[in-house]
């Protein structure tokens, strides 16, 4: 681990806690604000703007934020008054079933993908060059993300979909048959695009990176990055990507997000890490706690495994101390960033069911 | 990974002969004192599928070794499994001893069990020409050569249907490994996935068989997780599967997989020699509890027209002398659970199955009303347990465990048959021309012992559970013109 110094960690908490302060007073003035927020100061009795001084003044002061909101609250609710009359996008969390979760927003997707620009390499995602995003569009920010990603560096993108709810109900419906159909077909509609034009750069999940490498030579497609995301890693499944679906030629840039946070970066190096990837969030922007799982107000310790809190702090969108459905192990601050960052996210619940292989 | 599993044998993932080492390892732990005796390197499913499409190039050589000389390696792979040093991953040996101890730690098995399971699977590769001609009826196992030739006196012509047998073992015995052995000699390499808690006996077996001169490709090893498991079934061509009632049924139905669920193997006393039950206790005796009981083999029921309750009661105090002993002791007879919470478990299914009404355990009083448990250092065995049902209706009539146990149940002999369900090995007690002719017809029987012969004997010229041979290779017609 590159050590950071103490000055660049106490300056970055200084900047996020000058940053809390201007998100607290913009959601919650009468004048920008936001109704959702507006009305919970009402309620609770205590203003915001003069007892949240500070991230850590958040964490004391807010409880975990109750996400099923999102999916009943009126978008009216949401519309902070600086943004009143202005037409807002409509983004929904990603394999969710029912009634999903709802983001409205303005510009911030393509702010975190420009700031995520600045991250990547030219050789690996040739400014100009084709993309093709083979995953979930539909009506997740990722869609929108990753065509402005490609616009921003002057490139333009094909989108294959995957419909991850339907796989979903394939899946719990015990079809899994026509769950690999599908997955097939999705595969086929990206290989025919990669056959017929050329593509530099691709976006895709790690399991149907899978199946495409199980198809073709990635590297001889002409693939010379590819950004992934959408689920969990592990170590063995990113080496076993690098090593063997890219054959060790393909720039691999794994990302950690969802449509509430936006997207956290990877540490740079994983590969001499033991491919354990450590994701940091776009802080200020957005801040990921690893939280002791018994009192989500107490961090666990560097090194040793929790559940993600996600806080998003951005002019369009307040969500104090989400609890997402993932756990993951607490990192120290890195030379690259100067905050906390989380390694091996995985889902939350695998961490506590250990399954007992059958007798035989 | 922790400091500890540093200084154990690393079992790698084998990829057609080549050690991988994976970053996502599982610790195995001795069940006496929680200790790592192994770090295991787990595949993910991703890697099996990828190798799975390399199959072809596997093949090859394992095909052009004549099977003559394939019968002579394995006869000196039998010697070297028996007998050499020889290594699991990244250079570190074991020898015989060492595997035996290791084995037992983590199986729960004692020593001179896993040294008759030993003998086994050397006895399989060292007899391969009777097992080939217990498989093949007879055929010359030499016509896989060319493919074709001649079998009495009839033109023959056989086709691999498999580029590799993939297996998804179990973690019971190591007896059962004798299973697969073969398929190495009939010239399709493996693909094995191991129990959790018994990787020790394939990658013996494998790097005794490399040792002896066999294409290392044609051994892969991926230990994993269900998925990779789910991957390499799909994978294969043909495969073996082992399992639990729901595994079984889940796959059921799909030709390419021979499964191995619960035997539910029975003893059945027909009505002829139902009076002179007393002279089979041995039989009895031997079906329930040879190899610890733990054996798909192991009579699981025992089935008698009448004097049900003298035989629950002698066969109960004969299985009640059977005592957990020290895994050194060469007198031991049963076998530690290796997850105790396993013994709780089972005990506790049993219990609620004699709560229900119908139903006791003969053995309780056998044994002066000592446990059914019982605790012996840090091991924790379940005791022989014998329960007499009134009716094979009840749910512990067809029921088996991994341990010494079996139901007592009076049926009468013509509805046997109708009510036993399908059942690995049958034992018939019985000269009834008529039983036995219902017996020999039936499709619920796949090995049948006729006389007083245990469930848990093998006669390795007889197939276990499907037919090996006929599983990987397929017959075609073949008409070929005179000097063609």
């Amino acid at each position: 681990m590159t050590a950071v110094s103490n000055d660049r960690i106490e300056a970055a908490q200084a900047a996020l806690d000058a940053h809390v302060r201007d998100i607290i007073a913009h959601h919650f003035s009468p004048e920008t604000g936001t109704p959702v927020w507006l009305d919970y100061a009402k309620a609770a009795g205590w203003d915001p703007r003069e007892e949240v001084r500070s991230f850590a003044d958040l964490i004391e002061r807010f409880d975990n934020f109750d996400g099923e909101r999102l999916r009943t609250d009126a978008h009216e609710m949401w519309i902070p008054r600086a943004f009143a009359g202005r037409p807002f996008t409509i983004f929904e969390t990603g394999g969710s079933t029912g009634m999903p979760k709802q983001r409205i927003g303005w510009d911030d997707y393509k702010l975190d993908y420009e700031e995520f620009s600045e991250l990547l390499d030219d050789e690996a995602f040739p400014p100009g060059g084709y993309w093709l995003m083979v995953g979930p569009t539909g009506p997740r920010r990722l869609r929108l993300a990753i065509e402005h990603l490609a616009n921003h560096r002057g490139s333009s993108c094909y989108f294959v979909d995957l419909d991850p709810r339907w796989v979903k109900k394939l899946i719990s419906s015990g079809q899994g048959d026509q769950a690999k159909d599908y997955m097939r077909h999705v595969v086929d509609q990206a290989l025919s695009i990669l056959k017929h034009r050329k593509v530099d750069a691709l976006f895709t999940t790690p399991r149907l990176l899978e199946a495409l490498g199980d198809e073709i030579s990635i590297p001889d497609a002409g693939i010379k990055g590819v950004f992934c995301g959408g689920t969990e890693m592990d170590p063995q499944n990113v080496r076993f990507l690098c090593e063997e679906i890219l054959e060790g030629q393909v720039g691999f840039v794994p990302t950690y997000g969802n449509t509430l946070m936006g997207l956290a970066c990877h540490k740079k190096g994983f590969e001499k890490e033991n491919y354990s990837i450590t994701y940091y969030a776009p802080q200020p922007r957005a801040v990921l706690r690893v939280t002791d799982p018994e009192d989500s107000r107490k961090l666990v310790d560097h090194g040793e495994w929790g559940r993600v809190e996600l806080t998003t702090l951005t002019h369009e969108f307040f969500l104090p101390r989400f609890l997402e459905r993932d756990a993951a192990k607490r990192i120290a601050p890195c030379e690259d960033f100067a905050w906390d960052g989380v390694a091996e996210v995985k889902p939350y619940a695998k961490n506590e069911e250990k399954i007992v292989e059958g007798v035989y | 990974m922790s400091a500890a599993a540093s200084d154990v044998p690393h079992f790698p993932v084998l990829r057609a002969g080549k050690e991988y080492s994976s970053l996502d390892r599982v610790e195995l732990t001795s069940h006496r004192d929680g200790s790592v005796v192994a770090s295991i390197s787990q595949a993910n499913a991703g890697l099996v599928r990828r190798d799975m499409r390399k199959l072809d190039q596997n093949t090859e050589r394992l095909r052009a070794m004549p099977m003559a000389e394939r019968i002579e390696r394995c006869r000196e792979a039998a010697r070297i499994f028996l007998e050499d040093d020889l290594p699991i991953g990244d250079g570190v040996m074991q020898s015989a001893d060492d595997y035996v101890v290791q084995l037992s730690s983590t199986s729960g098995l004692p020593h001179v069990m896993v040294r008759a399971n030993m003998e086994k699977c050397a006895f399989v590769l060292a007899e391969m020409t009777t097992i080939l001609r217990g498989l093949m009826r007879g055929m010359d196992p030499g016509v896989l050569d060319q493919g074709f030739g001649d079998h009495d006196g009839v033109p023959v012509w056989y086709t691999p249907s498999a580029r590799a047998l993939g297996a998804v073992l179990p973690s019971n015995s190591p007896g059962v490994h004798s299973l697969w052995i073969p398929s190495i000699a009939l010239g399709v390499p493996l693909a094995l996935k191991p129990g959790r808690e018994e990787p020790w006996t394939p990658m013996r077996i494998a790097r005794a068989m490399m040792a002896a001169g066999f294409p290392a490709e044609a051994f892969s090893l991926y230990p994993t997780d269900h998925e990779g498991a789910g991957t390499l079934l799909e994978c294969c061509d043909r495969s073996l599967l082992f399992g639990d009632a729901r595994v079984a049924e889940k796959y059921a139905g799909d030709p390419r997989i021979e499964i191995h669920g619960p035997g539910r193997s029975k003893v059945l006393v027909g009505a002829d020699v139902a009076d002179d039950w007393e002279q089979f206790m041995d039989v009895y005796v031997d079906s329930v509890a040879r190899n610890g009981g733990r054996s798909c083999i192991n009579a699981s029921a025992i089935y008698i027209p009448r004097h049900g309750e003298a035989l629950a009661e002698a066969l109960a105090a004969r299985l009640a002398q059977i005592e957990p002993r020290p895994h050194d002791d060469p007198a031991a007879q049963i076998a530690a659970f290796a997850n105790p919470a396993f013994a709780d478990m089972m005990s506790g299914a049993i219990d609620a199955g004699i709560e229900k009404g119908g139903a006791r355990d003969v053995t309780m009083a056998a044994r002066g009303g000592s446990a059914r448990r019982a605790e012996l250092g840090c091991s924790v065995y379940l005791r022989p347990t014998v329960v007499r049902c009134d009716s094979m209706e009840h749910p512990l009539a067809n029921t088996e465990y991994m341990f010494p146990f079996t139901s007592v149940v009076e049926v009468p002999q013509e509805r046997m048959l109708e009510v036993m369900g399908p059942s690995l090995v049958v034992s018939a007690l019985t000269r009834d021309a008529g039983f036995l002719e219902a017996l020999t017809t039936s499709p619920l029987i796949s090995r049948l012992n006729v006389g007083p012969v245990p469930t848990s004997k093998v006669e390795w010229d007889q197939p276990h559970e499907g037919n090996l041979f006929e599983f990987l290779h397929e017959r075609r017609a073949l008409q070929r013109a005179a000097g063609w």
